[in-house]
C-alpha cells in the first residue's frame, strides 16, 4: 500500500490519471443510479433488475455492431426498445407490487433479473461480448490516456442527465411525475392518472438503463451475469446520497467511480469491491449515529 | 392451545418420521434430503428476525459463511498449520485419524457457531439500528465486503478455498452423518424458535414488528431484543455453516461461504413462499422450493433459472401471503385462531401476514 | 370436518416431500449396449463458456467413437453415452451434482467438471465412493497433492502454463547482455484456484531466476476493469506483464493494453483463444501477446481415430460451424473420453476397480498428445506450449522443440 502511495508521489500525474478514469466511470455510474433514485422515489420500487436492464441495452449495441453498424447508432433503439420492455415490464409485474412493502419490490424484482440474465443467455451465450467503437483515444502524458469513448460517455450521460431535469421540471407529465412523489394520493385527487404516472417513470428508467447499456459495452465488457455489479454500485450510491437529491446521486457517482480506482490502486485490485462496499456500510452507520443525536433510544 | 399444540406434535411427528424413513427407503437421495434440511434451517432462521421481527436481512449468510470458515480453520489449525495447509502450490496433505477428525468437527461445529454468534452481537447494535430497506442493503453490502475481504486474506487459502479434512470412514457412509447432523440442527432450531416465540420475548419480537416506536415507547429495550434475536439466528445457521462446509467437502469464498446471490436470496424466498412470520410457514417453503428447485434442475436443464426467477415473481405478485398465510386466512380455525376472539393463545403471535414496514 | 383437514395438514408435509424426491429411480451404469459416463458441467454461471467448450468436446468424441463402432468389451460392442448436470459454475453445486450422479443416476465412470475449483470440490466425492474420474479442465496442482487414487487428469499441470514465459523473458535478457535477475514481472490474476495457481507457478520460476516482482494484483471476480493494475504497469514498465483470469480476464486485459497503451515488451496471458481476443480486437492492438495452450492445431500429434491434431481441428470445425479456432479445452476434453474409451478396452471389464487400474496404466498416443499419468495421476507425457500471436495468428514459439516461428520481441503493437 505504501509503496503505490510512493509511486504517486513519484509521478503525481498518475494520480490525476488514476482519479480521471475513476470519473469517466463515475458518470456511468450516477447515470444508472439516477434512474434507480427516479423509481425508488416516486414509486417507493427497489429495481435490483437494474443491472440487468442496463446489460439488456448492451447488448441491444453488440446487436447492433452483429448487423454492421456502429454501436453508437443503438443509442435510440435502445431508448426507445427498453422504454416499451419498461412499460410491459410495469404492466404484468411492478403494477403489482407498487403499493407493498418495500421487500416485495426487492424480490419480485430480483425474479425479474434471473429471467432477463436467462434470457439473455439463451439468445447469446454465455461468453464475454464487446461492441467496438473505434474511438481511438488522445494522450496528454506519458500517463495521461484518455479513451475518446469514455470522454464520449461523459458528454452523453451529462446531456441525458441535464435532458432529465428540464424534462421534470418543464413538462405535463414532469410535473405529474414530481407531484406523485411527493403525495400520490393528494396528486390522485387532483385528477392526475399515477398509474400512467408510474408506468411512465418505470419506463424512463429502463430508457436510462438502456442508454447506460450502450455505452458500457463499448467501455468495458458485456456478459449475461454482468448485471449485479451495476445494480450494487446503483443501489450504494441511491443509499449514499439519499432519495430525491439529484446533485447528490451525480456527486456520490463520480467519488464512488473515483474511490473504487484509488482503492483498487493501494490496496491492491482484490480490494476494490471491498473498499466500495465497506464504504456504503460507514456511510449507513455516520446515518444511523445523525439519527440517534436527534432520537433517544431506549438500549 | 392445545388443538394448535397438537398440530405441532403431529407435524414435528411427520416430520422426523419423514426424516427417519427417508435415507432407510431412499438412500440414494440422502444428500438431497440433507440440503432441504439446511434450506429448513437457513429459512426457519432467517424469519426469526425478517418475519417475526420486521428485520429483513439480505445479509445472513454472513453467519453461514463465518461458520464454516471458523470450524474449517478449527479443524486444520487443531493438527496442522493453516496457512501451509491452504498454500494454493502444492498445498500439503494431512492425513487425520478418525479421532482427531471426530473431535475436530464437534469442535468445529460448536465454534462455528459461536462466532457467528459473536459476529452478530458485535455489528448487530449498529446495523439493527438501521430501517426498512437500509437494513436490508446494509447487510447485503457487508456480506459482500465480508466475502471479499475473506477472498483477499491468504491465510485461509484466498481465492483458492480451503479443501476440507476427508471423512475418514467407509464411502458413503459419511452421507448419512451429515444428514443427521443437519436434520438434528434444523430440528432443534425450530424447537427453539417454538418455545421463544411463545415465551415473552416473542411477543416483544412481534411487537418490534409491528410498530418498533410504539414498543420503544412502552419501554421495550429493542436493541437488545433485536440484537439477541439477530445472535440466537446467527448460532444455528453458524453451526449449518460448518456442517454445510464439511458436506462440501472444499470450501472457497464467494461461492460455497457468502453465496449472496444464491442462498441469501433463496432465504428469504423460501419463507416468503411458506408464509413469514408464521411457526410452520418458512419449513414448508423451504420443502416445496427445494422440491422444485431439484425438479427443475433436472427436467428444465437449461432453463431452471428461467423457472425459478418465474416462480419467484409470480410467488411474489400473486402470493403475498405465502401458502401458510393464504391457509390461516381461509381456515383459521385450522391454526386454533378463533378469529372473533382475537388472536389470543396460538404460538405465532399474529394473525395477520404482511408484517408492517 | 375440521379434523380431517388437520390431519390432512400435518401429514402433508411428509407426503409433499416424499413425493417430489422419489421421482426417478437409480439406474445402472451400463444400459443395455450404452456405456453411461457422467459429468456435472458448467452449463451457466462465469465458467460456461469453456464450459460448453468441454462439452462439445466430450459430445464430439463420443460421436466420433460411436461411428467408428463403439467400444468393445468382452467381444460386445458398446456405444458411449454422457449425462450432464449444470453445476451453474459453483462448487457446492457441483459436489452435490456428484453424489447425484453417483448415487441416483447410478453412474460409475465419470468425467471432469470446468475449472479447478469444480474439480477440487468433486475429486473427494469421487475419491470416497472410489469412482473413477478423468478430468480435463482441473490443473490446479494441488489436486495432485492430496493422495486421490481416482483422478486421473489428461492435462498439463497449472503451474506450467505461464512458466515457459518467465524461461523465455530470461532467455531474451540473456541474449540482451542482461542478467536474468534484472527481469521485472508484473503480475495480475483472478483471485480463483486456476488462476493462483497458475501464480504460484510463476512465483516459483521468478524465484529460481531471482527476478523481481513489482506488480502483485489480485483481479476480483466481477472483474470488468483493470485500469488501476495496467496504470501500475505503467508506472514501474516491467519487461514482463503476465495475466491470467479465465475468458473474461483475457477480454479486459486484451482490450485495456490496448486503451491504455501499455508498452510492456512482453506480455503473457491464459485464454487468449477461448476469448477471441484477435477476434474481438484485431491484429493489429493484439501483435505478440503470448498465449500459453495445452494444445495447438499445429503440433505433430496423431492417433488413429482423431488423425492428426489438424485433422481433428478441421473435423470439430466441420461438425460445430461456429467455432473459428478450436480452444485447447475442447481438445482436452475430447482427449479424456478417449482416455476413457482406451481404458474399457484393456480392461475388457465394468468394475471400476479394474478400470481404475487400467486407467493408471494408460500409456497411449494422441492427436491431443502423449498421455501417461504419473502415481498422483496428473499427465505426464505432454507438455505446455506458448503461442504468440503474429499478424493475427497462432504460432508456437517455445518450447524450442515445437516452435514453428522465431520469438518476436519486444512486441510491437499497432494501437
Amino acid at each position: 500500500m505504501f509503496e503505490n502511495l510512493y509511486l504517486v508521489y513519484l509521478a503525481p500525474l498518475m494520480g490525476v490519471d488514476l482519479i480521471l478514469q475513476g470519473l469517466f466511470i463515475g458518470a456511468l455510474f450516477a447515470l444508472i443510479a439516477y434512474g434507480l433514485a427516479l423509481v425508488w422515489g416516486v414509486m417507493n420500487v427497489k429495481n435490483l433488475a437494474q443491472g440487468d436492464m442496463v446489460i439488456l441495452g448492451g447488448y441491444i449495441s453488440y446487436q447492433a455492431t452483429l448487423w454492421g453498424y456502429h454501436p453508437m447508432l443503438a443509442m435510440p433503439v435502445a431508448i426507445i426498445l427498453m422504454f416499451g420492455l419498461g412499460w410491459l415490464i410495469y404492466a404484468l409485474i411492478i403494477r403489482r407490487v407498487v403499493d407493498r412493502d418495500m421487500f416485495t419490490s426487492l424480490l419480485a424484482t430480483f425474479g425479474l433479473s434471473l429471467l432477463i440474465q436467462q434470457v439473455l443467455n439463451l439468445i447469446y451465450g454465455p461468453e464475454v461480448k464487446v461492441a467496438e467503437s473505434g474511438f481511438g483515444n488522445f494522450q496528454l502524458d506519458t500517463f495521461i490516456i484518455i479513451q475518446n469513448v469514455r470522454l464520449y460517455s461523459l458528454l452523453i450521460a451529462g446531456a441525458l442527465a441535464i435532458a432529465i431535469v428540464i424534462f421534470m421540471k418543464k413538462s405535463r407529465m414532469g410535473q405529474a411525475i414530481r407531484a406523485t412523489a411527493q403525495d400520490a394520493r393528494a396528486a390522485r385527487v387532483l385528477g392526475i392518472n399515477t398509474d400512467r404516472v408510474y408506468a411512465f417513470t418505470y419506463a424512463l428508467n429502463a430508457s436510462i438503463c438502456g442508454a447506460a447499456g450502450v455505452l458500457v459495452a463499448m467501455i468495458w465488457v458485456i456478459q449475461p451475469y454482468y448485471g449485479i455489479v451495476y445494480s450494487i454500485r446503483a443501489f450504494i450510491i441511491v443509499t449514499a446520497a439519499g432519495l430525491g437529491n439529484l446533485p447528490g446521486v451525480i456527486l456520490t457517482g463520480f467519488g464512488l467511480g473515483a474511490w473504487e480506482n484509488v482503492a483498487g490502486f493501494m490496496f491492491g485490485a482484490e480490494f476494490a469491491v471491498a473498499a466500495v462496499v465497506i464504504m456504503l456500510v460507514l456511510v449507513l452507520m455516520y446515518r444511523l449515529l445523525q439519527s440517534y443525536r436527534v432520537r433517544q433510544v431506549v438500549r | 392451545m392445545t388443538s394448535a399444540r397438537k398440530l405441532d406434535l403431529r407435524v414435528y411427528a411427520g416430520l422426523i418420521l419423514f426424516g427417519i424413513i427417508t435415507p432407510i427407503l431412499f438412500p440414494n437421495y440422502t444428500s438431497q434430503v440433507a440440503v432441504m434440511w439446511l434450506m429448513v434451517l437457513m429459512a426457519v432462521t432467517w424469519d426469526m428476525t425478517g418475519g417475526q421481527m420486521g428485520y429483513n436481512s439480505l445479509g445472513n449468510v454472513i453467519f453461514f459463511g463465518l461458520g464454516m470458515y471458523a470450524s474449517a480453520v478449527v479443524q486444520i489449525s487443531m493438527f496442522a498449520d493453516v496457512a501451509e495447509y491452504t498454500a494454493s502450490f502444492g498445498a500439503m496433505y494431512v492425513e487425520f485419524t478418525e479421532v482427531q477428525y471426530f473431535t475436530g468437527l464437534a469442535l468445529g461445529i460448536v465454534v462455528g457457531g459461536i462466532v457467528a454468534t459473536l459476529f452478530a452481537l458485535l455489528i448487530g447494535p449498529f446495523m439493527l439500528g438501521l430501517r426498512g430497506p437500509y437494513f436490508a442493503i446494509g447487510t447485503l453490502g457487508l456480506a459482500v465486503a465480508v466475502a471479499e475481504l475473506i477472498a483477499g486474506w491468504g491465510y485461509v487459502g484466498a481465492g483458492s478455498g480451503i479443501s476440507m479434512p476427508v471423512y475418514p470412514g467407509v464411502a458413503g457412509e459419511s452421507t448419512f452423518v451429515w444428514y443427521i447432523l443437519m436434520g438434528v440442527t434444523a430440528l432443534l432450531a425450530h424447537l427453539f424458535v417454538r418455545w421463544l416465540y411463545s415465551t415473552q420475548f416473542g411477543l416483544a419480537m412481534n411487537a418490534i414488528r409491528d410498530d418498533e416506536d410504539k414498543a420503544e415507547a412502552m419501554g421495550i429495550r429493542t436493541t437488545r431484543y433485536k440484537v439477541l434475536t439477530w445472535a440466537a439466528s446467527a448460532f444455528f445457521l453458524g453451526m449449518g455453516g460448518a456442517i454445510f462446509g464439511n458436506m462440501s467437502g472444499f470450501i472457497e469464498p464467494l461461492e460455497v461461504a457468502f453465496p449472496t446471490a444464491t442462498f441469501g436470496i433463496f432465504m428469504v424466498a423460501m419463507a416468503l413462499l411458506g408464509g413469514k412470520g408464521t411457526l410452520w410457514g418458512p419449513v414448508l417453503g423451504a420443502i416445496l422450493f427445494h422440491i422444485v428447485k431439484e425438479a427443475t434442475w433436472t427436467y428444465l436443464l437449461g432453463w431452471q433459472w428461467v423457472a425459478l426467477g418465474a416462480i419467484i415473481i409470480i410467488n411474489i405478485v400473486y402470493f403475498q401471503q405465502g401458502i401458510l398465510g393464504w391457509a390461516q386466512d381461509k381456515w383459521p380455525a385450522a391454526f386454533g385462531l378463533t378469529v372473533d376472539r382475537g388472536p389470543g393463545d396460538q404460538p405465532t403471535g399474529d394473525t395477520r401476514p404482511e408484517a408492517a414496514e | 370436518m375440521t379434523v380431517s383437514r388437520r390431519n390432512l395438514f400435518a401429514y402433508a408435509f411428509a407426503g409433499i416431500a416424499a413425493f417430489g424426491l422419489a421421482s426417478g429411480s437409480a439406474s445402472a451404469k451400463v444400459e443395455g449396449d450404452t456405456i453411461i459416463l457422467g459429468s456435472a458441467i458448467s452449463l451457466t454461471g462465469k465458467y460456461a463458456t469453456n464450459g460448453i467448450h468441454a462439452q462439445n468436446g466430450y459430445e464430439f468424441a463420443v460421436k466420433k467413437i460411436n461411428d467408428a463402432g463403439g467400444v468393445t468389451v468382452n467381444g460386445k460392442s458398446y456405444k458411449l453415452k454422457v449425462t450432464y448436470y449444470d453445476d451453474e459454475s459453483t462448487p457446492a453445486r457441483g459436489a452435490q451434482l456428484a453424489e447425484r450422479l453417483i448415487n441416483q443416476d447410478g453412474v460409475k465412470y465419470m468425467l471432469g467438471p470446468y475449472s479447478s475449483g469444480l474439480t477440487k470440490a468433486i475429486a473427494p466425492v469421487t475419491e470416497k465412493y472410489e469412482i473413477p474420474m478423468v478430468e480435463a479442465e482441473g490443473a490446479s496442482r494441488s489436486l495432485f497433492t492430496q493422495g486421490y487414487k481416482y483422478l486421473f487428469a489428461v492435462l498439463s499441470t497449472s503451474e506450467q502454463y505461464l512458466a515457459s514465459s518467465i524461461e523465455l523473458a530470461a532467455e531474451v535478457a540473456k541474449n540482451q547482455g542482461k542478467d536474468p535477475s534484472e527481469v521485472k514481472i508484473a503480475m495480475a490474476f483472478e483471485n480463483d484456484p486456476f488462476s493462483l495457481d497458475v501464480r504460484a507457478g510463476v512465483v516459483d520460476d521468478a524465484k529460481r531466476f531471482g527476478m523481481q516482482i513489482v506488480i502483485d494484483d489480485k483481479l476480483p471476480r466481477d472483474l470488468s476493469d483493470m485500469t488501476a493494475t495496467l496504470t501500475k504497469v505503467k508506472a514501474l514498465k516491467p519487461d514482463l506483464l503476465v495475466v491470467s483470469g479465465h475468458s473474461k480476464g483475457a477480454a479486459t486485459a486484451g482490450r485495456q493494453i490496448q486503451e491504455l497503451k501499455i508498452e510492456t515488451p512482453m506480455i503473457a496471458m491464459t485464454h487468449c483463444e477461448a476469448a477471441d481476443v484477435v477476434g474481438k480486437y484485431g491484429a493489429g492492438a493484439t501483435e505478440g501477446l503470448l498465449c500459453p495452450t495445452q494444445w495447438a492445431e499445429t503440433l505433430s500429434y496423431s492417433d488413429p481415430l482423431m488423425g492428426t491434431a489438424a485433422e481433428y481441428d478441421a473435423e470439430f470445425k466441420a461438425a460445430y460451424p461456429e467455432y473459428k479456432t478450436v480452444p485447447y479445452q475442447t481438445a482436452q476434453a475430447t482427449a479424456a473420453v478417449m482416455v476413457w474409451a482406451d481404458a474399457f478396452e484393456r480392461a475388457q471389464s465394468f468394475d471400476p476397480k479394474d478400470l481404475r487400474d487400467a486407467l493408471a496404466a494408460t500409456d497411449m498416443k494422441t492427436f491431443y498428445g502423449g498421455i501417461k499419468f504419473s502415481e498422483a495421476g496428473n499427465n505426464i507425457a505432454k507438455p505446455m506450449v506458448l503461442r504468440q500471436i503474429q499478424d493475427g495468428e497462432y504460432n508456437v514459439v517455445a518450447p524450442s522443440k515445437w516452435a514453428s516461428s522465431e520469438l518476436r520481441y519486444p512486441r510491437q503493437p499497432q494501437y
